[in-house]
């Protein structure tokens, strides 16, 4: 799957989960860009994307995003 | 029912769409009752406040919630905060888990040092209880404890006085004996859940390390489910009926073409066997005070010889009513609960046919209709969903198949009757009417918490605050209990009034639909001024609140020739009588007080 794919999908996670059609993500997107996300809906935004993707997360990997850029390279590494 | 959170649902849809469930369940103009409830949690508890608050929505209960700070939930119960106590909860939910064990037995510890330690804990939650009860007099509901995620002495673990399952299950034991020997107080049953979900996703340490979740998050719907059915059943959403259809639901094949000696049904063939456990299944509901009915399409005749089957389990008499014809499903849906006197939404209805069920969905609204799949999902899905959660099982409840057969022969005598009356008079009705007593506390409750229809208030209350009406000198509380030739009703009418000064406020009038029209109301207005005369009152004021259910009550005091003397645009009316000239009305019922 293309970084492009991914980053398609998981703009439309952020809109579902933050019921905000709106939403538009770039690598550098953080927690204050977006209404919102705060720690708590953090939780729910790992989990539906490693739902979404199939994939599961290290702790290692979730402590070291930091912004919407990270999250997409470690997707495309872990769906490629 | 919102489509999202009936079971089986997918917890990951809705912690995804929670917001936008919602607002759906919000705007869907549904008469909510407030409840106040206070999670204190021993760990994260954020997205349990929040899918428990759509589950509870979807029962027509609008939470409102306090969380204790993090991992809090002792220091809260114990040493109070000025938040919890101004919120005055109904209902207090303690989260604890396997994290919040402070100490297991170590394995150098003797019997004796073990026992300690195990008394030691159970009272660091007893303390608890008892503050928390004393302080708020309300509701308890407290998580059991999953078994650890992992088995220092492997198998011996579950039976060794030092592995941590035997220590856990051992508390969890005490907890049940402290359950069933205290009034108000359940248990959430995370043992059975977590197991059930599969122990090693539900303790998926990441959700601890990472977000100090005691449970991960994906599993949280089906918690937030498990609580929401304990507090709905205590606020009387417990569904009353299992309505069944017959061909390839209760037996394999279709008896009008197959004959009875075609249909799968017993213990010979696996095919057999699936509908016989499913048989067995729904006819223990029977004994719960489930009642049982029928809908399908079918000849009378066919559907009778089918229940008749000697390998059956099911058999006509087990039936309140059986609608075995060729109308459509959904008319004999809305026939069966107008029989039944009760709301289509109390009706669960099982059909292997999708077909079906998505016309009985669509025309009958709020009847329940589970995805229910074949025949060999059937009992885990009606099981999960729990539309009957057991939650307080008085004899009234195993009693109830029985009075609702005699109401139908009732039904068929009252029809040999020119004169109503005559009818009544001809039940040889006889009716005890008295002062609250501690032994109808339970069952006063929980009609307090169920009835909607015959109910002037819709009030609800708790146990304890039963009992400070029964205890207390400015109130008078009378449960009233109806008998006749063909059976006891047990208690079936409530009302409490508050004395201030001359008058006497009712605060709260209801009566099992059970005996409706038997002229019940009559002989306790009786009771209840004869009561009040005794204690120097003269006036007595009435309340109508009006909800989307209780309209059959909008004129009862008005028959009572009671003066309007408010009514405002939601069509909530006040009504006031002067008693000092009130003559009896009751000449049906012999009561004794």
């Amino acid at each position: 799957m293309t970084r492009e794919k991914v980053t398609g999908e998981v703009q439309n996670i952020f809109r579902d989960l933050f019921d905000d059609e709106s939403i538009v993500i770039d690598d550098n997107t953080t927690a204050d860009d977006v209404e919102d996300w705060d720690s708590l809906e953090h939780i729910n935004l790992i989990t539906s994307i490693e739902k979404h993707f199939s994939i599961k997360f290290a702790m290692s990997e979730v402590t070291h995003f930091k912004n919407v850029g990270n999250m997409i390279d470690t997707i495309t590494t872990k769906v490629s | 029912m919102n489509e999202l959170l009936a079971y089986p649902y997918d917890p990951e849809l809705i912690l995804k769409r929670k917001k936008r469930i919602k607002k759906e369940l919000l705007s869907s103009g549904a008469n909510f009752t407030g409840k106040k409830i206070a999670i204190l949690g021993g760990s994260t508890t954020h997205d349990i406040a929040a899918c428990l608050e759509l589950f509870l929505l979807d029962h027509g209960i609008k939470p409102t919630f306090y969380e204790s700070e993090f991992g809090q939930y002792w220091q809260d119960a114990m040493f109070g905060s000025e938040t919890l106590d101004s919120f005055a909860p109904d209902v207090i939910y303690i989260h604890t888990s396997y994290r919040n064990i402070a100490d297991f037995p170590t394995i150098n510890d003797s019997e004796q040092e073990i026992d300690d330690i195990l008394i030691e804990q159970y009272r660091h939650f007893t303390d608890m209880w008892a503050t928390l009860r004393g302080k708020f007099h309300c509701t308890i509901i407290q998580n059991n404890f999953e078994m650890p995620f992992f088995r220092l002495l492997g198998n011996k673990d579950a039976s060794d006085p030092h592995g941590r399952t035997n220590y856990l299950s051992r508390l969890n034991s005490m907890f049940y004996e402290y359950a069933n020997s205290t009034d108000d107080f359940y248990i959430n049953d995370i043992n059975y859940l977590s197991a059930s979900y599969g122990l090693q996703k539900w303790s998926d340490t990441f959700f601890w390390h990472m977000y100090k979740y005691s449970l991960a998050v994906p599993a949280i719907p089906h918690l937030a489910h498990n609580i929401a059915n304990i507090i709905k059943s205590l606020y009387g959403k417990n569904k009353k009926s299992l309505v069944l259809d017959l061909d390839n639901t209760l037996w394999g094949g279709v008896v009008g073409d197959d004959g009875v000696q075609g249909i799968q049904i017993g213990h010979e063939t696996p095919m057999g066997q699936v509908y016989s456990e499913f048989q067995e299944y729904a006819k223990a509901h029977k004994d719960l005070g489930v009642l049982l009915c029928v809908n399908s399409k079918n000849d009378h005749e066919n559907a009778m010889e089918g229940l008749n089957h000697p390998e059956g389990t099911l058999k006509p008499d087990d039936f309140i009513v059986i609608k075995a014809n060729w109308e459509n499903k959904d008319q004999n849906i809305v026939d069966i609960a107008n029989e039944l006197n009760i709301l289509p939404e109390s009706l669960v209805f099982i059909d292997d046919n999708p077909v079906e069920r998505e016309i009985v969905k669509a025309q009958v609204d709020g009847v329940n209709v589970p995805s229910v799949g074949s025949v060999e999902t059937f009992i885990n899905i009606i099981d999960k969903s729990g539309f009957f959660e057991v939650t307080n099982f008085s004899d009234d409840d195993k009693g109830r198949n029985d009075m609702y057969v005699a109401n139908a022969k009732r039904a068929a005598l009252n029809k040999t009757y020119e004169n109503y009356e005559d009818y009544l008079s001809s039940l040889e009705m006889s009716a005890t009417i008295a002062d609250f007593e501690t032994i109808y506390v339970p069952r006063i409750t929980q009609l307090t918490n169920k009835s909607n229809q015959f109910n002037l208030t819709t009030k609800r209350y708790s146990q304890s605050e039963i009992e400070s009406v029964m205890d207390g000198d400015n109130y008078i509380g009378l449960y009233g209990k109806l008998s006749d030739k063909f059976g006891d009703n047990g208690l079936v009418s409530i009302v409490i009034g508050r004395v201030q000064e001359t008058a006497l406020h009712i605060e709260l009038w209801l009566m099992s639909c059970r005996v409706l029209k038997r002229n019940m109301e009559d002989a306790m207005m009786d009771e209840l001024i004869c009561r009040a005369k005794q204690r120097g009152i003269e006036t007595i004021i009435g309340y109508y609140y009006k909800t989307a259910k209780n309209n059959m009550v909008s004129s009862f005091y008005e028959r009572f020739g009671f003066a309007k003397t408010s009514e405002n645009e939601n069509g909530d009316s006040a009504w006031e009588l002067s008693i000092k000239d009130y003559t009896n009305k009751n000449n049906v019922i012999k009561v004794e007080s």
